[in-house]
């Protein structure tokens, strides 16, 4: 995403409805006819600079505006953060909301650390199984592969949402339900037209003479893969190892109906519990602490590696 | 971006497929030896459910009871069942007002984040940031702040002078539809600002340059190149976005929980309060059949406009 495209960017920065600096284009015209005027279009693009960080600056404070304010609330004083009217600025720091979250329920530990397995085995789950069916799909031929291949996809066709209720009784039967196996296993599949379709194209893309080379040296074809290719595809494993963390830190719903047991919740889970309240009385200080404790983790993630979900949306997820 | 999959996107459809069926492709059955994990999942965890559903969708079923055969009744149930009927109007409305806005706002978005000024990158970033928090995180957030005790919103609004008292966000049926929305244009829109942003740049410059040369203006080009060339991305998100908001259930559990008075309960919503709250599998299974079969036909459509001009 470093490279810049002149053209499109004038297009669209030009186009009559979307922009403050739409006014620039026929400015500059007239400028032209009346001469060079070189510090009047400059102090007109300055101007129009301007009108372009107010407008952006403002749409941008927006959008980290609830995030921000989640985590003031969350460093509030218990009482300050109950208080009504509300305080826009913490008036005195204090960390007793992060202090009654962690011992809600069973323990936030508890929660914290089912949500980290969950994604954990999500994540180990979508990569192992991506990576070997990725290579499968590139390197050989085999009866079913077109099949195989097109049930795959069928996945994305068909939003596991929809059939959540015969998962419930399918999972129940094979003895994974109201276990965090059995969500991850959910996760897993949905990831998987995603990795798979990405894992095949980064395997295309490598020359198979390296692997070959490998082969002559006397390495199986498993050692092939594992020290020569697996190298060259790892930025793709990356990305598929990043989607499949956000989707399953995230997940709401599948935790929400095949776990039971408030040991086993995960965050999204207990948060939302917060919010029914103990009595009735929601604690809006203890409640936002916990938003903050369940988007920290996939914020901090995904600011370290975005180039690798965005080139995940170019080579993957937009082919497919 | 380098890092990632060396050659670019089109060498590789290219190449790809002539090396596959290359003479050096490796065959046999050995092949199955690495895809077999994916297919027990497949197997187990998605075309098994799938047949189930369809099996379930016929019977009589309690969740805590055997099934029993009831030919077509579940899906003659619908007609009559006005949770679901009522669902499904509410769905509908709310897709077709969640896609409209996020597109609309996703062009001053991509306007903004696809300028060569400084700083642009930072607002890209901004925009997209919400996409990756959770949906039920986003609602408790938007629950914190539009509350009637002490959300920061009805104090804003108060302070603006704009209204008295609170506002009363989630109060009728229009306020929480209303509310619904922000939450989901600024929850979801980043990832559209992303993928347009990545249509726009996939468009070679060589386009612009000729039409500049032929004296096109700003707004032919957008018309005549940007527009034409935007059409399978467009397309995609369409469908996506669509999708998406068919499925919309958590950001409604949480933050308005199906109300007031039921206005604002989603189809899924139907599907998990007739299944879990209702224990009545059957109903719940033709429903999402209904539902299943709205987003076949959905893709159904989005494959015939994309592949002609893929190809």
């Amino acid at each position: 995403m470093t490279q810049h495209i002149d053209p499109p960017v004038n297009t669209l920065a030009g186009s009559p409805s979307a922009d403050p600096a739409a006014t620039t284009p026929p400015r500059a015209h007239r400028d032209r006819l009346q001469g060079p005027r070189r510090r009047r279009s400059r102090a007109r693009s300055a101007v129009a600079g301007t009108g372009y960080h107010l407008f952006s600056g403002i749409l941008a404070a927006l959008f980290l505006l609830p995030l921000i304010w989640a985590v003031l609330n969350s460093v509030k004083g218990a009482g300050e953060a109950n208080q009504q009217p509300p305080t826009w600025f913490p008036q005195s720091f204090s960390l007793a909301n992060y202090e009654k979250l962690a011992t809600y329920g069973e323990g936030l530990g508890v929660y914290l650390g089912n949500s980290f397995l969950l994604s954990g085995i999500s994540v180990a789950g979508t990569v192992l199984v991506s990576v070997l069916a990725g290579y499968g799909f590139s390197r050989y031929s085999f009866g079913g592969k077109q099949l195989l291949f097109g049930a795959t996809l069928l996945i994305l066709m068909v939003p596991y949402a929809t059939i959540l209720l015969p998962l419930y009784i399918v999972l129940g039967a094979v003895g994974l339900s109201n276990s965090v196996f059995g969500v991850a296993l959910i996760m897993i599949m949905f990831q998987l037209p995603f990795g798979v379709f990405l894992m095949r194209n980064s395997f295309d893309a490598i020359p198979r003479e390296l692997e070959e080379a490998a082969l002559v040296d006397g390495c199986t074809d498993f050692q092939a893969l594992r020290h020569v290719s697996l190298r060259l595809v790892l930025p793709g494993v990356v990305t598929v190892a990043l989607f499949s963390f956000i989707a399953s830190w995230n997940e709401f719903l599948a935790p929400l109906i095949f776990l039971n047991d408030g040991s086993q919740y995960t965050l999204p889970i207990m948060i939302v519990g917060l919010q029914s309240g103990a009595y009735g009385e929601v604690d809006f200080g203890a409640l936002q602490a916990g938003v903050v404790v369940a988007v920290a983790p996939v914020l901090i993630i995904y600011l370290l590696l975005q180039r690798y979900y965005v080139g995940g949306l170019v080579n993957g997820a937009l082919r497919g | 971006m380098s890092a990632l999959a060396p050659p670019p996107p089109d060498t590789e459809t290219i190449v790809s497929p002539r090396s596959r069926r290359s003479s050096r492709s490796r065959r046999g059955n050995a092949g199955w030896i690495y895809v077999a994990p994916l297919a027990v999942i497949v197997a187990v965890v998605f075309l098994a459910p799938l047949a189930v559903l369809i099996f379930m969708s016929f019977q009589d079923w309690p969740l805590l009871g055997g099934p029993e055969f009831n030919g077509l009744d579940n899906y003659a149930a619908i007609g009559t069942n006005e949770l679901f009927l009522g669902a499904i109007g509410f769905t509908l409305i709310y897709t077709v007002l969640a896609t409209v806005v996020i597109f609309l706002v996703s062009f001053v978005l991509v306007a903004i984040s696809n300028s060569r000024r400084r700083g642009a990158k930072f607002y890209r970033t901004a925009f997209f940031l919400p996409y990756v928090v959770g949906t039920a995180a986003a609602a408790l957030i938007w629950y914190a702040s539009v509350n009637d005790q002490n959300g920061i919103a009805n104090d804003v609004l108060i302070k603006l002078g704009l209204t008295d008292g609170p506002w009363g966000f989630l109060n009728t049926p229009q306020q929480a539809l209303f509310t619904v929305l922000t939450l989901v244009v600024w929850k979801f829109i980043g990832f559209q600002v992303i993928v347009l942003l990545v249509g726009l740049q996939a468009i070679p410059g060589e386009l612009y340059e000729a039409a500049r040369m032929d004296g096109a203006n700003t707004w032919q080009r957008l018309r005549y190149i940007t527009l034409p060339n935007l059409r399978p991305t467009l397309a995609l998100l369409f469908i996506l976005s669509v999708t998406g908001s068919l499925l919309a259930f958590d950001q409604f559990l949480v933050l308005t929980r199906g109300g007031p008075d039921n206005s604002t309960v989603t189809i899924m919503f139907a599907v998990y309060n007739t299944a879990f709250q209702q224990f009545d599998l059957g109903k719940a299974a033709a429903l999402s059949i209904v539902l299943l079969i709205a987003l076949v036909v959905l893709n159904a459509i989005q494959f015939k406009l994309l592949r002609p001009k893929d190809d």
